[in-house]
C-alpha cells in the first residue's frame, strides 16, 4: 500500500512542479545556476569515468580477438557500439544518480528539516516548481551535452589505451569506429539520457521534499533517492529499449 | 485580524487539536503559550495553511482562509510575514538576498528600489550595512533580526513569530520582543507569537491564549495570567522557584 501512496504522491508532485513559473527573470537565473550545479559540475567525474572506461572497454575488448578470422577493426566497432548504446547514457546516468541525486536530495532535504521550504510556502511561492523545475530543465539541458562529451571521450580513451598498448593503429580503430555507424543509435542514447536526467531529479526531489525529521533522516533520503533513481534507470533503460531498438 | 473557529487537526489518529477558537486582534501582541508539545506550533501552521485542518474555520479578516484556492491563499500569504523558530533563512543568500527575495518573487520594483527596502528593514532591526553578510556568518540573535525583517520586507499584514526567542539570551531576547511589539504597533499588524518564554509573556504579552493538551485552555493578558485561579495556567507560569517568589511577593502585597 505504501508504495502505491508513493507513487501517487510523486505523480501528483510533478503536477504541481510542471506549473509556469511565478517569474521568469528568477527562473532563468536559478535555471543558469541549476546548470552549473547539476551539469558543469559533473563534467570532471564524467571525463574520468569516460576516459578510463573507454580505455577498458577497447583493451578488453582487443585481447578477447584470438580468432584470426575476426578483422582487426572490430575493436573499434565493439568500443564504439558499447559506448555508445550502453556505455555513456546509462553508466554515465548511474553515476549522476550517485552525484547528482544524493546533492539533491539532501539539498532540498536539508531546506525541509531547516524550514526553508516553509518560509517559500508561507511567503506564496510554489516551493516545488521554484525548487525543482529548473533542476528538471538543467537536466534535460545538459545531460545529453554531458553525454555527448562522454562518448568522444570514451572513444578517445579507447584510442589512447590501444595506441599505448601497441594493439591496434589509429586507422583501423577509427575505420571501425566508422563501420556501421548508426545515428539513429546516438538519438536513441540522447532519448535515453534526457529521460534519465528527468527521472534522477525527479525522484531525487521526491525524497528530499517528503523528508520528515531531522539530518539523519535527510541522509537516509539522500540514499533512498540514489538506490531508488538507480532501480528506476534500470527499469527504463529495459522499457526504452525495447520501445527503441526491437520495435 | 484572524478568527479561530472550531478547528480540529490530528495526525495519524492522534487529536493534536481539539475545538480551538480564539480571535487574535489587529495591532495587538497576541502570544500563543503553553508546554512542549500541546499543539502551539501545529496550530499556528494550520493559521498559515502548512497544516491543512480537520474541521473549523480560519478566518483572516472574515475570508475563510480554508475555503480558498492556492491562488487566493496566495494572496493572503504575500500579506503574512513568518519568523521561524530556526530563522530559516536562504544558506545560499546573502542577508540582502534573503530580505530582497520576497520583494524580487511579487512586487514590480526596481534593484533600486528593492535595495533601500532592504536598507529601511535592516536599519529596522539595527543591522544596517550587514547587507553582504551570509547567514552562516551571523550570531543566532542576528539571524532573528534578519528573520524578522524578511518578514516586515513586504510591509505584511500578519506577522507570524515561532518561539522567536528560541536559543537566545535574556538581553537578546527582550531585544526581540521589544522590537516585534514595536513592529506591530508602528504598521498595526496583527501579530501572533508562539511561546513559552515567560519573559516575553510578561513583556509584549497584549492578548493570551493558553492551550493545554490541544484545546484553548486559558485565555488573558500579561496582566491577568499572574493573578489566574487556573491550575494549569499557574504551574506554567510558577514552575521556576523565581516566579515562586515573585508569586509570594504578590500576595504579601495583597494583604497589604
Amino acid at each position: 500500500m505504501k508504495w502505491i501512496e508513493g507513487f501517487g504522491k510523486y505523480f501528483l508532485m510533478l503536477i504541481i512542479i510542471f506549473r509556469a513559473p511565478e517569474k521568469y527573470s528568477i527562473f532563468r537565473k536559478r535555471l543558469f545556476n541549476e546548470i552549473e550545479l547539476i551539469g558543469v559540475n559533473s563534467i570532471p567525474i564524467v571525463a574520468l569515468m569516460s576516459a578510463f572506461m573507454g580505455g577498458v572497454i577497447s583493451l578488453q575488448t582487443a585481447s578477447n580477438m584470438s580468432n584470426p578470422l575476426l578483422p582487426t577493426y572490430t575493436v573499434g566497432f565493439i568500443t564504439q557500439s558499447s559506448t555508445i548504446l550502453e556505455f555513456s547514457p546509462t553508466i554515465i546516468s548511474l553515476i549522476l544518480a550517485g552525484k547528482v541525486g544524493s546533492n539533491v536530495a539532501s539539498e532540498i532535504g536539508t531546506m525541509r528539516v531547516s524550514q526553508q521550504i516553509d518560509a517559500l510556502e508561507i511567503m506564496g511561492v510554489n516551493s516545488l516548481n521554484f525548487l525543482v523545475f529548473p533542476k528538471v530543465i538543467a537536466a534535460i539541458l545538459f545531460f545529453p551535452i554531458l553525454i555527448i562529451f562522454s562518448m568522444g571521450l570514451s572513444l578517445t580513451g579507447g584510442w589512447v589505451a590501444l595506441i599505448l598498448s601497441n594493439l591496434s593503429s589509429t586507422e583501423t580503430y577509427i575505420y571501425g569506429i566508422r563501420y556501421y555507424f548508426e545515428m539513429g543509435n546516438i538519438w536513441y542514447a540522447l532519448t535515453k539520457c534526457i529521460v534519465f536526467g528527468f527521472i534522477i531529479i525527479t525522484i531525487s526531489s521526491y525524497y528530499g521534499y517528503y523528508v520528515k525529521g531531522g539530518s539523519l533522516e535527510v541522509g537516509k533520503a539522500s540514499t533512498q533517492a540514489v538506490v531508488s533513481s538507480s532501480v528506476a534507470i534500470l527499469i527504463a533503460n529495459f522499457l526504452l529499449t525495447q520501445m527503441i531498438l526491437l520495435s | 485580524m484572524i478568527e479561530v473557529k472550531n478547528v480540529n487537526k490530528s495526525f495519524g489518529g492522534i487529536q493534536i487539536l481539539s475545538d480551538v477558537s480564539s480571535t487574535f486582534e489587529k495591532g495587538k501582541v497576541n502570544l500563543i503559550i503553553g508546554q512542549s508539545g500541546q499543539g502551539k506550533t501545529v496550530l499556528a501552521k494550520c493559521i498559515v495553511g502548512l497544516h491543512e485542518i480537520d474541521s473549523g474555520e480560519i478566518l483572516f479578516n472574515g475570508s475563510d482562509f480554508c475555503k480558498m484556492n492556492r491562488a487566493q491563499r496566495t494572496l493572503i500569504r504575500q500579506e503574512i510575514g513568518m519568523l521561524f523558530q530556526g530563522s530559516a533563512l536562504f544558506d545560499s543568500m546573502t542577508v540582502e538576498e534573503n530580505i530582497m527575495f520576497p520583494l524580487s518573487m511579487f512586487q514590480k520594483m526596481t534593484k533600486k528600489e528593492m535595495v533601500n527596502r532592504v536598507n529601511f528593514c535592516l536599519e529596522r532591526v539595527n543591522l544596517s550595512g550587514r547587507n553582504n553578510l551570509f547567514p552562516a556568518e551571523c550570531s543566532g540573535g542576528m539571524q532573528k533580526r534578519i528573520g524578522i525583517a524578511r518578514a516586515i520586507a513586504m510591509n505584511p499584514k500578519y506577522l507570524f513569530c515561532d518561539e522567536p526567542n528560541s536559543g537566545l539570551d535574556p538581553k537578546t531576547a527582550i531585544l526581540i520582543d521589544n522590537l516585534i511589539q514595536e513592529l506591530t504597533y508602528e504598521y498595526e499588524i496583527t501579530t501572533i507569537v508562539i511561546t513559552h518564554d515567560l519573559n516575553s509573556v510578561m513583556e509584549i504579552g497584549d492578548s493570551i491564549l493558553f492551550i493545554q493538551n490541544g484545546c484553548n485552555w486559558w485565555s488573558g493578558n500579561k496582566n491577568t495570567i499572574l493573578t489566574t485561579d487556573n491550575t494549569e495556567v499557574s504551574s506554567f507560569v510558577y514552575a521556576s522557584e523565581f516566579m515562586k517568589e515573585i508569586k509570594d511577593s504578590i500576595r504579601v502585597n495583597k494583604r497589604r
